[in-house]
C-alpha cells in the first residue's frame, strides 16, 4: 500500500504521551485543563483511527486480490509474503540495531479494528471520568499512557517493540485501579492483576527470546533465505514468520520434541492470560469491578483483546506447527470459559461482576474462534473481539453511570431505573441482545461464524492422547457451548428485569436523576458500532480477511 | 610484553586516577579554607569536578578498540597483551572505561545529594573520602593483576568503612561501620588466600600470564586445588557485589550507614565489583580453557549461575516482609546483584552479549539507585523516618517526587519506560542465548516477585493517605539536580539512549575478546 505523507501510527500512540507529559506539569488546581487536553488528545486519536480504519478498509479488496495472487504463485514463503502484503501505514526506525530490534509499526487487518476500539474506549473513558475530582490531573496522565500503551501493542510490527508497549501499558493500569478504584477491593484486585499478567507475558518473553536465536541461527546458516534488508538476527514480525514457515522452529528441542511444539503453549497462554482464558481468568472479575469505570472500559473492552491479539500474533502465527498440536486441547479450557463464565455470572449479586464474568464468558468464545483454524471460525473471533470490546465497554459505562447516582451496584436492591434514565436502560438493552447474539446486532454477526466454524473444523481435528484418538468432538463441544448463550440470555434478562424494569424507589434513591449529555454521548459512541456492523458487517468483515488469510495459510489450512 | 616504558602513552590510563587525587588535594584545601557558611559548595565542587573527570575521560582518552585482526595475532590469541601500562598493571580498554564512568558519576551524584545531609553535608573530609573510594573503584575497573586488584579493592573499601560510621553519635552509623569493617576484613582474607593459592600455583600475578599458564602443558598440578583457589575467590567477590549466601553485612550496613553512603555503596563498589568478577573470571579462567584435562570454565558459570539463583530468590523473598524502605533497598540490591550474576553465568557461552548485558544492567542500576535514595534522602531529612509507611501520601504531599520515586522502582522492577526493562532484557537475553534459559525463567519469576514491593511502596505513596499530607517538602536545590539529571538518565537508558550506550558496552566486549 502507497506510504502516506505523515507517520498516523506514531502520532496514536505519541499524542497520548505528550498529552500526558504536559498534564503532569501543570498546576494542581488546573483541573479543566487537564480534562480538556485529555479529552483533545483522545479526541485526535479517534480521527486518526477513523482515517486509518477508512483508508485501509478502501484498499481491503485490492490486497485480498494480491493475496489471492500470492497464494497461487509458487513462492515458498508465501504466507509471510501474504502477511507483509498486508501490512498498511508502516514506519521503520532502527532502535537497536546491535540486535536487530527496530522501531516498526504497520497495522493490518486485525489490529485496524483494534485500534478504532481502543480510540473510542479512550474518548469514552475520559467522557465519563470528567467527575473525578481527586489528583485530577494524574488520573488523565496515567489514562492516556494506558491508552498510548495498548495502542502501541496493536501496531507493533516488532516482537520487542510489542513487548515495550505491552508492560508499558500494566503499570499506569495498576496505579489506576489502586488509586481511583472502589475501595474495598482496588488494593488486592490492581496486584493480582497486574501479577497475573505480568507473569504471563515475561514468560511469552523468554519465549519469544528463544525463538530470536532459533530463527537468526536458522538464517545465519541459510543466508539467502533472509528478506532484503533484513539482518540474520531480528525481532520483526515477519522475519519470524518467514523463520516460521521455512521450518526454522521445527528443530528438536527436548528429546525429538520439535521446538514450536514445546514453546507454544507457554507463549500462548503466556498472553490468553490477558484475555481472560481458564484457568488464568482469576484477575479479571475482580480487576474489572474493582477498576474505575474508565479503566474498566479500557480494560474488559481493549486490554483482553490485547491478550487475544498477541496470542494470536506470536502464538498462532508465528509458531504455527505448534498451534495445530496444541489448540485441539485448549479447546477445552475455551469451553470451560464460555459456559462456566456464564454460569458464575448468572450467579452474581454484584452489577459489575456480572459484568465481568459476562467478559470471561464471552472471550472464550474468541479463543474458541482461534481454535477452529479455519476461515469462518477466525472471522468470527476477529469480529467478536470488536463487539465484544465495544459491548463490555457500553455494559461498564452503564455499570458505572448507575452507580455513580445510586451508589450501590447490589441487583436486588436496585429496580425501576429505565424509568429515570431512560438512555441507560436502552443502552444496556441494546448491549444485552448483542450479547445474547440477537441478529441485527454485531454478537450475532460474531458468534454465528465461530459456530459454523466449530462444525466446520470438527471433520478435520482430532486430539492424540497416548495413542487414543479423540475425533469430531468439536460438534459436540459446539453443542454444549451453545448452552452458554441460554445462560448469558438468563443472566442479561435478569439483570435488565432487575436493575431497569420495575417500581422505581424514589424515596430510596432521592438523587437519582438522568444522565448528562456528555455521558449520552458515551453510550452513543459505544452503542452505534454494535448495530452497524450488526447490520452491515461488510465494513469489518473484507477487512478482517486480509489478516486472517495468511494466518491460515501459514497453519496449513486453505 | 612490551619492556620500554613510555610515561605520556601510559597517562591516559590512569587519567581518571590523576584527576581524582587531584581532586582530593583541592577539596582537602577547600575544607581548611572555606568558612562554615560556604561549606555547601564542598560538595558542589566535588560534584562538578568528577563529572568533569568523567567526560574528559571519555572526550579525551577515549581508548582506541583494536581491530579484531589485531587482537587475533597477540601471543595467547586473546588480546591479552594489549592495552596493558604501569608495568601490567592497568588496562586501559573501553571496559574499564564504561565502568570508571560509572563509579564517577556514581561519586558525583553521592556528593551533591549529600550536600544537606545531617552531620555529613559539612564536612570536608566526607567527599575527601568519596573521591579515595572513588579513586579505589577506578583503580578496580581496570586491575589486571593479582596485585591492583586487591589493592584497588582495599582503597575502594577501607573508606568505605569509614563513611559507614560517619555519624559517630548515631549508635546505628557505628554498628553499620563496625559491621562492614568485620565482614569486608574477613572476605577480604579469603579472597587474599585465593590469590595468593593462584600466584603459588602459576608463580605470576599477572591475570594474562597466570591464563596462560593454566592452559599450557607446563602446568601439571592438581587442577583441584586451582578450583579451590577460584572458590576462595568467588566467595570474596561475591561479599563484594554482596550476593547472597555472602550478603549477611549488606541489611544492617545499609539500614545503619548515612543515606548518601548506602546510595554509593549500593552502586559505586558493586560496580567497580561487577567490572573485576568479569574481567577477572574471563581473563583467568577463559571459556574453554583446560586445565589438566579439566573443562574449567564450566565449574565456574555453574558456581555462579547457583550463587545467581540463590541471591535473586532470596533477596526478593526477605524484602517482601521490610517495613524500613532501606533495608528493602539493602534486600533489593542482593536480588540485583543476582540478575546481574545471570549475565556472569552467561559469560562462557555468549562472551558479547553477556559483557554488554552486565555493562548496560549496572550503568542504569547506577542511575536508578542514586535516584531512589536520593529520594529517600530529602524524605527522611524533612520527616526523620524511613519507615515505608510514612511515604503515605507522599503523591499528594509532594507529586514530583512521588513520580520521580516511581520512575525510579519502576526502573528496578524493570518496567518500561524506565531504563530497567533494558536492562533485564538484555540480561535475559545473553542467558536464553548461552542456553540457559532455565535461568531466565527463574529471572523473570524473580522480577514478578520484585515487582510485588516496589509496587507496594509505589502504592503507599499513591493510595494511602497520612495526616502529614499538606507540609511539603523542602528540596535543596543540588538534591533536585541529582534527581533530575537521574531521572533523565533512567528514562533515557529506557528509550532512546539505548543503542549507543550498548553499541559502547558491545564495544567494551570486543576489548576483552577476539570477535569477529
Amino acid at each position: 500500500m502507497e506510504a502516506i505523507g505523515f507517520p498516523v501510527l506514531s502520532l496514536l500512540i505519541f499524542v497520548p504521551i505528550l498529552a500526558a507529559v504536559i498534564i503532569l506539569f501543570l498546576n494542581k488546581d488546573q483541573r479543566d485543563l487537564a480534562r480538556g487536553i485529555a479529552i483533545t488528545a483522545a479526541a485526535v486519536g479517534l480521527g486518526l483511527s477513523l482515517f486509518v480504519y477508512v483508508n485501509y478498509n478502501n484498499n481491503a479488496t485490492t490486497i485480498i486480490a494480491e493475496q489471492e495472487l500470492i497464494a497461487q504463485g509458487e513462492s515458498q514463503t508465501a504466507a509471510t509474503d501474504m502477511f507483509e502484503s498486508s501490512i498498511a501505514f508502516e514506519e521503520r526506525i532502527d532502535w537497536i540495531p546491535a540486535l536487530g530490534i527496530s522501531y516498526h509499526l504497520g497495522v493490518d487487518g486485525l489490529s485496524v479494528p483494534m485500534v478504532l476500539l481502543t480510540s473510542m474506549a479512550a474518548v469514552a473513558g475520559v467522557l465519563v471520568s470528567w467527575k473525578i475530582e481527586d489528583r485530577t490531573k494524574e488520573f488523565m496522565a496515567f489514562f492516556l499512557l494506558l491508552v498510548a500503551g495498548v495502542i502501541g501493542v496493536f501496531v507493533s510490527m516488532d516482537l520487542f517493540v510489542l513487548f515495550f508497549f505491552y508492560e508499558l501499558a500494566i503499570f499506569p493500569m495498576y496505579l489506576l485501579i489502586a488509586t481511583w478504584g472502589w475501595v474495598k477491593l482496588r488494593e488486592y484486585a490492581a496486584m493480582k492483576l497486574t501479577l497475573y499478567i505480568l507473569i504471563g507475558s515475561v514468560i511469552s518473553l523468554v519465549g519469544v527470546i528463544a525463538m530470536y536465536f532459533v530463527a537468526g541461527q536458522f538464517f545465519t546458516d541459510n543466508p539467502t533465505l533472509i528478506a532484503a534488508g533484513d539482518q540474520a538476527y531480528s525481532f520483526g514480525v515477519a522475519h519470524m514468520m518467514r523463520a516460521a514457515e521455512l521450518g526454522a522452529f521445527n528443530i528438536p528441542l527436548l528429546g525429538d520434541i520439535p521446538f514450536s511444539h514445546v514453546w507454544f503453549p507457554f507463549v500462548f497462554l503466556g498472553f490468553a492470560v490477558l484475555a481472560g482464558l481458564f484457568p488464568f481468568h482469576n484477575w479479571s472479575p475482580d480487576g474489572h469491578v474493582a477498576a474505575p469505570t474508565a479503566v474498566s472500559m479500557i480494560h474488559a473492552g481493549v486490554l483482553m483483546k490485547l491478550g487475544a491479539f498477541a496470542a494470536l500474533r506470536v502464538g498462532v502465527q508465528l509458531l504455527p506447527e505448534g498451534a495445530l498440536v496444541h489448540l485441539p486441547w485448549i479447546v477445552f479450557l475455551t469451553l470451560i470459559n464460555v459456559v462456566w463464565g456464564a454460569f458464575i455470572a448468572f450467579r452474581q449479586r454484584d452489577f459489575k461482576y456480572v459484568i465481568g464474568f459476562s467478559s470471561v464468558s464471552h472471550m472464550g468464545l474468541v479463543a474458541m474462534g482461534f481454535a477452529t483454524m479455519n476461515t469462518a471460525g477466525m472471522t468470527g473471533a476477529g469480529l467478536q473481539m470488536f463487539s465484544h470490546g465495544a459491548m463490555t465497554a457500553l455494559f461498564f459505562g452503564c455499570v458505572g453511570m448507575v452507580y455513580d447516582r445510586a451508589h450501590t451496584r447490589d441487583l436486588p436492591s436496585l429496580g425501576g431505573f429505565i424509568r429515570v434514565m431512560p438512555w441507560v436502560g436502552i443502552a444496556f438493552i441494546i448491549g444485552g441482545l448483542t450479547s445474547m447474539g440477537m441478529p441485527g446486532l454485531s454478537g450475532f454477526i460474531a458468534e454465528f461464524p465461530i459456530f459454523a466454524g466449530m462444525f466446520q473444523a470438527s471433520e478435520n481435528i482430532s486430539l492424540n492422547i497416548g495413542g487414543f484418538t479423540l475425533s469430531n468432538y468439536y460438534a459436540v463441544l459446539v453443542i454444549i457451548a451453545a448452552l452458554g448463550i441460554i445462560l448469558t440470555a438468563a443472566y442479561v434478562l435478569r439483570v435488565t428485569r432487575q436493575v431497569f424494569l420495575g417500581d422505581f424507589d424514589r424515596a430510596k434513591y432521592p438523587d437519582v436523576d438522568d444522565i448528562t449529555v456528555r455521558e449520552r454521548f458515551v453510550l452513543i459512541l459505544l452503542g452505534a458500532p454494535l448495530i452497524i456492523i450488526g447490520v452491515a458487517p461488510g465494513v469489518m468483515d473484507v477487512m478482517l480477511q486480509t489478516a486472517i488469510k495468511p494466518a491460515l495459510a501459514i497453519l496449513g489450512v486453505p | 610484553m612490551d619492556s620500554s616504558f613510555n610515561f605520556l602513552a601510559s597517562l591516559p590510563a590512569i587519567a581518571p586516577e590523576v584527576g581524582l587525587t587531584i581532586m582530593a588535594v583541592v577539596i582537602l584545601f577547600l575544607d581548611l579554607r572555606l568558612p562554615e557558611s560556604q561549606r555547601r559548595n564542598l560538595a558542589v565542587v566535588t560534584g562538578v569536578g568528577l563529572f568533569a573527570i568523567a567526560l574528559l575521560y571519555l572526550l579525551l582518552w577515549f581508548p582506541v578498540p583494536r581491530p579484531a585482526e589485531v587482537t587475533a595475532l597477540t601471543p595467547d590469541g586473546l588480546g591479552a597483551w594489549e592495552g596493558l601500562y604501569w608495568g601490567g598493571m592497568i588496562r586501559h580498554d573501553v571496559l574499564a572505561q564504561i565502568f570508571k564512568v560509572m563509579v564517577l558519576c556514581a561519586g558525583a551524584l553521592t556528593a551533591l545529594m549529600a550536600v544537606d545531609s545531617k552531620g555529613v553535608g559539612r564536612k570536608g573530609e566526607f567527599y575527601l573520602i568519596i573521591i579515595v573510594s572513588t579513586l579505589g573503584g577506578c583503580l578496580v575497573a581496570g586491575a589486571s593483576d593479582l596485585i591492583m586488584v586487591f589493592l584497588g579493592l582495599e582503597t575502594m573499601t577501607i573508606p568505605l568503612y569509614v563513611l559507614a560510621a560517619f555519624r559517630r553519635d548515631d549508635l546505628r552509623s557505628a554498628e553499620s561501620g563496625m559491621k562492614y569493617f568485620l565482614f569486608g576484613s574477613f572476605a577480604s582474607a579469603i579472597l587474599l588466600y585465593g590469590l595468593s593459592l593462584l600466584y603459588g600455583f602459576t608463580g605470576s600475578t599477572s591475570l594474562s600470564a597466570i591464563a596462560t599458564y593454566l592452559g599450557s602443558e607446563a602446568f601439571t598440578a592438581n587442577p583441584f586445588a586451582i578450583l579451590v583457589a577460584m572458590t576462595l575467590i568467588v566467595v570474596g567477590f561475591g561479599f563484594k557485589i554482596s550476593a547472597a549466601p555472602f550478603h549477611f553485612w549488606t541489611p544492617d550496613v545499609y539500614e545503619g550507614a548515612p543515606t548518601p553512603v548506602t546510595a554509593f555503596l549500593s552502586v559505586a563498589s558493586k560496580a567497580a565489583s561487577f567490572a573485576l568478577v568479569t574481567r577477572f573470571l574471563m581473563a583467568v579462567f577463559p571459556a574453554g580453557m583446560v586445565v589438566n584435562g579439566l573443562p574449567i570454565d564450566a565449574f565456574w558459570a555453574n558456581l555462579v549461575a547457583v550463587v545467581a539463583v540463590v541471591s535473586m530468590t532470596l533477596g526478593n523473598v526477605i524484602a517482601l516482609a521490610q517495613t524500613n524502605i532501606k533495608r528493602l533497598l539493602a534486600y533489593s540490591s542482593i536480588a540485583q546483584a543476582g540478575y546481574a550474576l545471570i549475565g556472569v553465568a552467561a559469560l562462557t557461552a555468549a562472551p558479547d552479549t553477556a559483557v554488554a548485558s552486565i555493562g548496560y544492567y549496572m550503568l542504569m542500576y547506577t542511575f536508578t539507585n542514586i535516584l531512589t535514595f536520593a529520594v529517600i534522602v530529602l524524605f527522611s531529612e524533612a520527616t526523620g523516618s524511613e519507615n515505608i509507611r510514612d511515604l503515605a501520601g507522599l503523591s499528594r504531599r509532594s507529586p514530583w517526587l512521588a513520580l520521580t520515586m516511581t520512575i525510579g522502582l519502576l526502573s528496578l522492577a524493570g518496567v518500561p519506560p524506565a531504563a530497567g526493562f533494558f536492562g533485564k532484557f538484555f540480561l535475559f537475553q545473553a542467558a536464553v542465548e548461552a542456553n540457559l534459559v532455565w535461568l531466565a525463567i527463574v529471572g523473570v519469576l524473580n522480577a514478578i516477585i520484585g515487582l510485588y514491593y516496589y509496587l507496594y511502596i509505589v502504592k503507599v505513596m499513591y493510595v494511602d493517605q497520612s495526616a502529614d499530607e499538606d507540609k511539603p517538602i523542602a528540596i535543596s536545590q543540588p538534591v533536585a539536580w541529582v534527581i533530575g539529571l537521574t531521572t533523565v538518565a533512567v528514562i533515557l537508558l529506557g528509550t532512546f539512549g539505548v543503542s549507543p550506550v550498548f553499541d559502547w558496552a558491545i564495544q567494551g566486549v570486543r576489548a576483552v575478546f577476539p570477535i569477529g
